[in-house]
């Protein structure tokens, strides 16, 4: 994976094969604790202990249509490189919760990555799912929440190809404003 | 474009989009719309399949086809990422296989609108994502 917002894409992904019907991103850039935390959490069907211990395993994966499960060994591997560490914890029936943090100023940290176009993408593809994304840097934060856009919407789809465009341009002139 | 930037916008942008979406013949039920979805998996994802997912949402808004785009789970052909499944209203699914921005913008051009076959499909015993999967 060329950046964060890509393993946030690929891990969100489980999540929804999950059959979560809520999502939770949130992103934290602290720069005075020199930290990039990155929480996701849903309430889909959640793992058993024994899965969760081998889940970061690269050889283990609960598909079956073949015998290895790469996306959370990559983000993890990507997060201890640089510092950092991924945790799962997770309770069958309740969802399941993947934090990670890296060391923002470390030099091997990927870069954030583009994710106005993974939310547009989580978002537009998964109309029975609500998102709440929360991104903050430093002391400024923004919120996306689908529960919101879909009143605004007032009844027009979210998968409109011409209105996941709308919101990926929303969502990228909110993040800039955060580092203003 | 003017910028959006609260939902307050978005409201008042929401009649324009409403008017350009109406222009299109739409068919009112899911089943008379062609359904792309990518496999958003994780080697799918690290094959481009981002790229190849907004380039199809861009070129269909722009060229005005009315197609639902959306992503799905991995589709168990990794040696063929990024995959692209495709199903023409009363149809069967097609898979496309290593799908760059050529090959998607054949797929809009030939496959989608003029129902031409191309090179790369996936073929087999292939039913859907869903039923493929455990």
């Amino acid at each position: 994976m060329k950046d964060i917002s890509l393993h946030i894409l690929d891990i969100a992904q489980n999540s929804v094969s999950a059959q979560a019907k809520n999502i939770v991103i949130d992103i934290h850039e602290d720069s005075g604790k020199d930290k990039l935390s990155i929480l996701i959490q849903d309430d889909g069907r959640g793992m058993a202990p024994e899965i969760v211990q081998r889940v970061t395993d690269p050889f283990y994966t609960t598909r079956t249509t073949r015998k290895v499960g790469m996306g959370l060994s990559l983000f993890k591997q990507n997060a201890q490189q640089t510092g950092g560490d991924l945790t799962v914890e997770s309770e069958p029936g309740k969802g399941t919760i993947i934090k990670t943090h890296f060391v923002l100023s470390h030099l091997d940290r990927p870069p954030l990555g583009d994710m106005p176009g993974v939310m547009m993408i989580l978002v537009g593809g998964t109309t029975g799912i609500e998102w709440y994304y929360k991104h903050r840097v430093d002391d400024k934060e923004y919120v996306f929440d689908t529960r919101e856009v879909k009143e605004a919407l007032d009844g027009m789809e979210i998968s409109e190809p011409s209105v996941m465009k709308y919101l990926k341009d929303m969502i990228r002139e909110n993040l800039q404003e955060l580092r203003v | 474009m003017t910028k959006i930037k609260s939902l307050a916008d978005l409201k008042k942008m929401k009649q324009e989009l409403q008017s350009q979406v109406s222009l299109r013949e739409k068919s009112d039920t899911p089943e008379g719309r062609v359904m792309v979805r990518v496999g958003m998996g994780t080697s799918g994802i690290a094959s481009g399949a981002k790229q190849i997912m907004e380039f199809l949402i861009d070129e269909m808004d722009k060229r005005n086809v009315d197609a639902i785009v959306s992503q799905t789970g991995d589709m168990g052909y990794s040696y063929a990422e990024p995959t692209v499944e495709v199903t023409l209203p009363g149809q069967e699914p097609i898979v496309f296989g290593d799908v760059d921005q050529k090959k998607a913008d054949d797929i809009i051009e030939k496959y989608i609108k003029n129902g031409e076959l191309l090179d790369g499909i996936i073929p087999a015993n292939y039913e859907t994502i869903d039923k493929n999967k455990s």
